[in-house]
């Protein structure tokens, strides 16, 4: 594709010098390319790369410190989403920007009509949205509540807003991030499909297969510079790993070795629905010593209930929790520190650390009730700092001083000292749930090293990620999850990634007949 | 029985319809501010301004519709006012809101003391009269009660029908709806956030102004302090009692007056037995009941009191 053929192809989009920084720091370096008409580029990139703010300075969310975005031979203003989407560019954000409680109708045809006109033209918006849904396989129910659909339909929602304004060049952000391997099948043949009718695509990501798969270019983006460009056809996984790491980084191997007692077990434990996910309904699950077991599933299908559950922060509505074999009555996240269970959460932010207090107060935060950081009530600062060095050493956190706030660290030794916190006293149980979202590889394979280590020492640990190649390399056994049902457990290698994937959609359940594939 | 038959009287339900007028108005200008986003506690403040401007400017010789206006352009005022604080400069609307309830009560006291330093009994005007509409107000009970009242009370009717056909029916109220609900998907699409916000509560606010001014200006005929009298705190709950819906919160203004309609007069049937304080309370005990019962299950705005922040990460 691309300039393949005899005549040069339209240039559409140009994109010159741009820089931008947050603060001290450079997102974005001098950064410029090209896209042609009917073109697929991959902007490949570590986390922090700089591969969203690029884009979101292209669309007008930000406003770039110095350079310009030229769409179809004209300069675009800069900051004015309005004028990116008048010139034909649609964004897919990797955070969908849907309004849960409207319609699918609704969201697409939002902002595409008159702002005051008298009537809202429902009926033009139904038959422009079948048409382009039938002619590019993005089936979806307009008059559906966004919030009820799944993340995959989501996603086709957000694609059908570019289309329906028109668009002749779509920038996807990590858009198979929240997709099971069969919605990526489908999502791929959808852009096959647009890419044919002109449209040109950006595909940001930091998956190497998929950009191989998709792209017919290859932008490498390291440190908020454009490190490599290729031609995929001449370039290939191992070249393109090194462009965006800068070094070689070695992910630790898993040594085959037998599990040994259960430490933890759910039996039978249902939850009642909360916020931000599905309920558990009556599952078992054992953890054993010196097994990583692997939670596989699209996200919102329970594992923040299970995860909460771990961690002692929700209680079972029915069913039994046990350690190493008794029953815990009075389970709560003060039982789950007592019984020694180590917890890395989801959202480090959020959850994980208090962005606004010094190291050493987050590190204690767990364990200042303890004799070893205070006495009659008094808390004694001298041991705790002395626990926030040790960590600080141990971990190779970097950072001023334990003083610090956390707020000024970066993800990685704001994870690093998370797994100081919750490795500290050799936890029996490790809770680990998404321990490398948003880390650069560097920080990845240090995260997995430490649970590798912990696992070989004997810990039991439960692994939750969205990444499915992070769950099949480090489990032990795999479990999937789907609508707060847990499949049975089933050993490294066993499966295929289409049957996870399967498993993942909610087929081959318990009880059910395997489904034929 | 006789506290049963209060209910077949016409003069009952023609009080019920003229006690809900003023919180018609102002509950739709509440909904259309969260609705948005934006949650409006200057409510009450703005009521007592509304009720002031528009009654002055009758009593300063104006027409009783320009009264209407003026009052309208006071509530836009401190609309853009709570709007400014909250969207662009994104500060705790709670706070906020109190604020202008301060400022525009203590203001609207300090103007009428001012313009009328020597008078000790409220001035009166002559305020808007009934209308018969004729044919509609011949229909026994309901006749009387929905169609012989102020022009003002037919022009909430109006309002309701009028916020619910933007809401549901206009581009501009799909837009209003989904910056309460999510703030990116509507900047998302090339839509001022800002713009959207600010226009929902000024428009709101002027909506609240005007149900102050039906006190002066169509329930009696002159401004007294204290006039106000909760009815605004009341409005945010009835926002809250409709679920965010026009139809429903229209419901809720009408049964709240009923009910405050029903216990002035259950007062004069008990005759002293039970103390009036009980019946004063009933509303307000009946409408918290309701509160639980309702909104329990209601979905509220997801994005009602975030701030919206362009470009923050």
């Amino acid at each position: 594709m691309g300039s393949q053929g005899g005549g040069e192809a339209e240039t559409v989009l140009r994109l010159s010098n741009i820089t931008k920084r947050f603060g001290p720091l450079t997102a974005n370096d001098s950064v410029s390319f090209e896209l042609k008409r009917g073109e697929v580029i991959a902007l490949l990139g570590e986390n922090g790369a700089g591969k969203t703010t690029l884009m979101n300075i292209l669309f007008g969310h930000y406003v770039a410190d110095e350079g310009t975005v030229e769409a179809f031979g004209r300069a675009l203003p800069p900051g004015e989403p309005n004028a990116a989407l008048a010139a034909g560019i649609g964004m897919v954000h990797q955070h969908f920007t849907l309004a849960d409680q409207m319609t699918v109708l609704e969201n697409i045809a939002l902002g595409t009509q008159t702002l005051f006109a008298p009537r809202f033209d429902r009926g033009r918006a139904l038959a422009r949205i079948e048409e382009l849904s039938r002619d590019f396989g993005l089936e979806v129910r307009a008059s559906a509540l966004v919030s009820d659909l799944s993340v995959g339909e989501r996603q086709r929602v957000e694609i059908l807003k570019a289309l329906y304004r028109d668009a002749r060049v779509l920038i996807l952000d990590e858009p198979t991030a929240v997709l099971t391997p069969l919605e990526t099948e489908a999502l791929f043949a959808t852009l096959k499909k647009l890419v044919a009718t002109g449209l040109s695509i950006i595909f940001i990501s930091h998956k190497l297969n998929e950009v191989m798969a998709v792209s017919d270019r290859v932008l490498v983006l390291r440190s908020g510079r454009i490190s490599g460009e290729r031609r995929t056809a001449d370039t290939d996984r191992g070249e393109l790993a090194a462009l965006m790491v800068g070094e070689t980084i070695r992910e630790p191997e898993v040594v085959e070795h037998s599990p040994g007692d259960t430490v933890i077990e759910l039996a039978g434990v249902s939850t009642v629905g909360r916020a931000g996910g599905a309920p558990l309904e009556a599952i078992d699950l054992a953890l054993r010593e010196g097994e990583i077991t692997g939670l596989a599933g699209v996200s919102g299908n329970g594992q923040a209930a299970l995860a909460a559950l771990i961690a002692g922060t929700l209680k079972p509505e029915s069913g039994t929790i046990r350690i190493r074999g008794e029953a815990v009555r009075d389970w709560s996240a003060r039982t789950a520190l007592a019984h020694r269970i180590g917890r890395i959460p989801e959202d480090r932010h959020a959850t994980g650390m208090i962005g606004d207090m010094s190291v050493t107060e987050n590190v204690i935060s767990e364990a200042y009730r303890s004799p070893r950081f205070s006495r009659m009530g008094f808390l004694d600062w001298k041991a705790a700092e002395t626990f926030a060095e040790a960590i600080i050493r141990d971990y190779d956190v970097k950072c001023p001083s334990p003083n610090a706030r956390v707020r000024l660290l970066s993800g990685g030794n704001m994870q690093k000292l998370i797994l100081g916190r919750a490795f500290d006293g050799e936890p029996q149980v490790i809770l680990a749930n998404q321990p490398t979202r948003g880390l650069d590889v560097g920080a990845v394979a240090y995260v997995h090293t430490k649970l590798l280590e912990a696992r070989n020492r004997g810990a039991a640990i439960l692994l939750i990620s969205e990444d499915l190649d992070e769950v099949l390399a480090l489990a032990d056994r795999i479990v999937v999850i789907s609508k707060g049902r847990l499949s049975p457990p089933s050993k490294r290698g066993e499966l295929s990634v289409r049957e996870i994937g399967e498993r993942m959609a909610g087929h081959g359940f318990v009880e059910e007949a395997p489904d034929a594939a | 029985m006789e506290a049963f038959d209060i209910l077949l009287t016409t003069s009952f339900w023609v009080a019920a319809i003229r006690i809900a007028s003023p919180l018609i108005f102002a509950t739709m200008g509440e909904l259309i501010c969260e609705r948005a986003g934006v949650l409006n506690l200057g409510i009450e403040g703005i009521m007592t301004a509304g009720a002031f401007a528009g009654w002055i400017t009758v009593y300063a010789g104006g027409d009783l519709w320009l009264g209407v206006a003026v009052a309208a352009l006071t509530g836009v005022a401190f609309g853009l006012l709570h709007g400014f604080l909250t969207v662009p400069l994104g500060l705790s609307q709670h706070v906020t809101g109190i604020g202008i309830t301060l400022l525009a009560t203590s203001l609207t006291y300090y103007t009428y003391r001012v313009s009328l330093p020597e008078v000790t009994s409220p001035p009166k005007i002559e305020p808007f009269q009934p209308f018969a509409i004729p044919g509609l107000s011949e229909i026994p009970l309901i006749g009387p009660a929905l169609f012989n009242q102020t022009p003002l009370t037919y022009l909430a009717y109006v309002t309701v029908a009028l916020v619910a056909w933007v809401l549901y029916r206009t581009p501009v109220g799909l837009a209003v709806r989904a910056v309460g609900e999510n703030p990116s998907a509507v900047e998302a699409q090339g839509i001022s956030v800002t713009a959207m916000r600010m226009g929902a509560v000024a428009a709101g606010s002027a909506l609240m102004a005007v149900g102050g001014a039906f006190l002066t200006m169509s329930a009696f005929n002159s401004f007294f302090f204290e006039m106000i009298n909760g009815r605004g705190w009341i409005c945010i709950a009835l926002v809250v009692f409709g679920s965010w819906r026009p139809g429903k919160a229209l419901i809720g203004a009408i049964l709240f007056a009923a009910f405050d309609a029903y216990q002035v007069r259950l007062q004069q049937v008990t005759g002293g037995v039970i103390p009036y304080q009980i019946f004063l309370m009933l509303p307000y005990v009946l409408s918290i009941l309701a509160l639980i019962v309702v909104a329990r299950r209601a979905t509220y705005p997801k994005a009602l009191m975030v701030p919206y922040q362009k470009g923050e990460r």
